[in-house]
């Protein structure tokens, strides 16, 4: 609603004596007689009310009790620039902390219009879109093309050809990474997916997580150049990556020493989700048994999979995050083909006895890794990659090439270090 | 006819029809005296851990062969190189009876660089060779254990695409020493469509890396059909998808051996299910074959190769202490040599202090 110019005679300061008031300055009085300041309209702070509220400005400071002014956590920009990007130092989602639940339940005299601020947010991500950059590792024939392509219900994975592949076990870890568009509801992603065919495929795997590793702190490596620089680009482009599907072989007896070899070696450089890939080979006792071990030995080998413990914010933080850390590592089945079941269409596989049905949740847990990943924890995801991932290998960084491979000094020279 | 029956009937009568011998008698001696004597045979498995070879060889012979068995974690595998753990069980069925040899290999494709492990079990496989050989050349022959192995299951992985580089560099290291019979291991993962194309693929790349897998025998063309046929069916199902369970389930009203998912239940002994049947069926059939082929195939191979290379010795410690000797001797040389410079050094300085004739030793 746009606002009405009002003002009183005596208050309004570009009234000089003798000029006729302007003509888009009206003289009005609220209903309930009480006078009303009009400040000429600043770009800073939309102002919405209606009839019947009362319309805070900086001048009614001693009026009003300060803790309904618009908290400094507010980005105080106008909207037009400064879109929820990855070097923006206020994540969003403090934006509902700083407003709502730090100010202690003040009592707001009326509506003020300030949690329309996530309707912004939201009209601003839907206009520039966003980045999601997740990396499948496993070895081959563990179904993680078919799981992608269950996920995000579209080809996104690069060997989108079916089954019949000839290609070759490559000699040593490759990574190939395809980035898709995918627009729902409004909404367009930029769905990057990292794969890393030869992983754990040759007879001696040693340190075959090691092109990995690199990969991963290369993606840092460029934002953080990115970041250093003196003027930097209005949204720098983020590579990273968000999360890190680990597929376990699901052989019922307990993980692979390669498992755990990798995860040690990179759960503090990215989110290692776990999860047990064609889990149609066990039955449901066996899984159960196979996660207790699994879980069992993360334990031990002092594992952090993704969400973490430590990086839990609040009670009700923790009591999500517990849930989903109860029942991971999930055990999923992936498909692209449908078939008719009880007259519905689904997707599944069929075998000679039955019809595994990926959305099931008595026969997989594919429903509940889509909503874990994609419904609740996919921003996330990209936060704990931002502030702690990066953050950490930045420190590194830093502080002098600590163990990391080194970059050409001149550019941290030109930095604004 | 026993020969019981023949002094029963009192004297050496003639058979009923001139020109009839009777030595046609001879296989039901050849018979019973195998009964008598029982059979022996050793089946060697070889797969990474988890791919339900335990549970396939229960189910094979219905027994228990491993009744205390603790799996191991993936951090007590770390120090753990490839084991080899053989276990008898004596089967009886209808008075023919059956000393069951199985040898397992846990900690096969374990380790993150299973570049040596199966070298341990090569080594086993010659060792049996070897101990055959020093028997049969031995002085006493009458009791000769055959512990050689028979055959050997090779359970790859349903998971993958076809072979992996492990599995194609092992059997290329044993094809020469054991039967080698590939079989796809927990095979309700797959559809049929899939169970086809990795069939294919195996055998295509078998095909690819000359690996000699064991090939059924022909049917003999005086056999009845239905082993005709039945032959031809194992040898088309080759590779062979198996499910291995000894739980059983109730399933239509009958209780059967199967696995069961809250999407149906598998059953192990349904042709359309797996081919499990199909693999107990030329295992037991062709149980004599594997053991001829062993006999006339790899322990011939083995026995010309080494009697070439040892001229008639019969063990490895001859050839070791032959080492040794020569060591020694390059030892001993190697002594007198430096004891020849010594004394060449010795006599040149005693020339150059005084100022000698400058003869040289």
């Amino acid at each position: 609603m746009p606002s009405q110019p009002q003002g009183t005679g005596h208050h309004t300061p570009v009234d000089t004596a003798g000029k006729s008031p302007t003509p888009h300055k009206q003289t009005d009085v609220l209903p309930s007689g009480a006078p009303i300041t009009e400040k000429p309209e600043e770009p800073y702070y939309v102002t919405m009310y209606s009839p019947g509220t009362v319309y805070v400005s900086m001048d009614m400071s001693d009026i009003v009790p300060p803790e309904v002014r618009p908290k400094p956590v507010v980005p105080a920009k106008p909207p037009h620039v400064g879109a929820p990007s990855p070097s923006s130092p206020y994540p969003p989602q403090g934006l509902g902390a700083g407003t709502g639940g730090s100010s202690g339940g003040s009592t707001l005299l009326g509506y003020i219009g300030i949690d329309t601020i996530i309707e912004q947010m939201r009209k601003k991500t839907m206009k520039t879109g966003f980045d999601f950059n997740i990396m499948v590792v496993g070895h081959s024939g563990l179904g993680k093309s078919t799981l992608l392509n269950t996920l995000f219900k579209s080809q996104v994975s690069r060997r989108s050809a079916g089954w019949a592949r000839d290609e070759k076990i490559p000699k040593t870890v490759e990574i190939k990474a395809v980035s898709h568009f995918i627009e729902e509801g409004g909404v367009k992603m930029k769905l990057t997916v990292v794969d890393t065919p030869g992983f754990g495929d040759q007879i001696n795997n040693d340190n075959c997580w090691e092109p990995i590793g690199k990969y991963i702190n290369e993606q840092y490596e460029k934002f953080l150049k990115e970041e250093v620089n003196i003027t930097r680009k209005k949204r720098i482009p983020d590579t990273r990556v968000h999360c890190c599907l680990y597929f376990i072989s699901p052989t019922g007896h307990s993980l692979r020493q390669l498992d755990i070899e990798f995860m040690k070696h990179l759960s503090h450089s990215v989110n290692i989700i776990p999860i047990i890939a064609k889990a149609d080979t066990m039955t449901i006792e066996e899984r159960q048994d196979f996660k207790q071990r699994v879980r069992k030995e993360l334990e031990m080998g002092g594992i952090e999979y993704y969400p973490q413990k430590e990086f839990d914010e609040d009670m009700e933080d923790k009591s999500d995050n517990d849930k989903i850390r109860e029942s991971m590592p999930l055990a999923v089945v992936g498909s692209d083909k449908e078939y008719q079941v009880n007259g519905k269409r689904v997707l599944g596989r069929k075998t000679a006895w039955g019809v595994v049905e990926v959305e099931n949740p008595n026969h997989c847990e594919f429903a509940q890794l889509r909503d874990f990943l994609i419904r609740s924890h996919l921003q996330d995801l990209k936060e704990v990659t931002h502030n702690i991932h990066y953050e950490t290998y930045r420190a590194k960084r830093l502080h002098g090439n600590g163990g990391l491979h080194p970059v050409s000094t001149n550019d941290t020279q030109e930095s604004n270090l | 006819m026993s020969q019981a029956d023949k002094m029963k009937q009192g004297q050496f009568t003639n058979p009923e029809t001139p020109g009839y011998v009777g030595f046609a008698n001879l296989p039901n001696q050849v018979h019973r005296k195998s009964v008598k004597k029982g059979f022996e045979f050793t089946l060697m498995v070889v797969g990474e851990s988890g791919l339900g070879k335990s549970t396939l060889i229960n189910s094979l012979f219905l027994t228990d062969l491993y009744p205390e068995r603790i799996i191991p974690g993936a951090a007590e595998k770390i120090e753990r190189t490839v084991q080899i753990e053989a276990s008898t069980v004596e089967i009886e069925e209808r008075g023919v009876k059956l000393r069951l040899t199985v040898v397992d290999t846990p900690g096969y494709g374990d380790a993150i660089n299973s570049q040596d492990c199966f070298s341990t079990i090569i080594s086993y496989i010659d060792d049996q060779f070897e101990r055959y050989l020093h028997d049969e050349s031995g002085l006493n022959r009458r009791h000769i254990v055959d512990n050689r192995v028979h055959c050997c299951f090779y359970f790859i992985s349903p998971l993958g695409h076809g072979l992996k580089p492990l599995d194609v560099q092992f059997m290329k290291a044993i094809h020469n020493k054991v039967n080698v019979v590939p079989v796809i291991a927990k095979a309700d993962t797959l559809t049929l469509r899939e169970r086809e194309r990795l069939k294919r693929r195996i055998l295509d790349e078998i095909d690819e890396h000359g690996i000699k897998i064991y090939h059924l025998p022909d049917a003999e063309s005086d056999e009845d059909e239905d082993f005709k046929e039945q032959t031809r069916i194992l040898k088309a199902s080759i590779p062979f998808a198996v499910v291995g369970s000894n739980q059983q389930i109730e399933a239509k009203g009958k209780k059967v051996r199967g696995r069961l998912y809250p999407w149906g239940v598998v059953e192990v002994e349904n042709p359309e299910h797996n081919d499990f049947l199909k693999l107990r069926t030329m295992l037991i059939t062709h149980m004599q074959d594997l053991q001829e082929v062993t006999q006339d195939l790899h322990y011939e191979n083995f026995r010309s190769e080494r009697l070439k290379r040892g001229g008639s010795r019969k063990g490895p410690e001859p050839e070791e202490t032959d080492k040794d000797m020569i060591l020694q001797e390059k030892e001993a040389e190697l002594r007198r040599m430096q004891e020849m410079i010594a004394k060449m050094q010795a006599q040149m300085q005693k020339h150059g202090d005084g100022e000698g004739d400058g003869q040289h030793v």
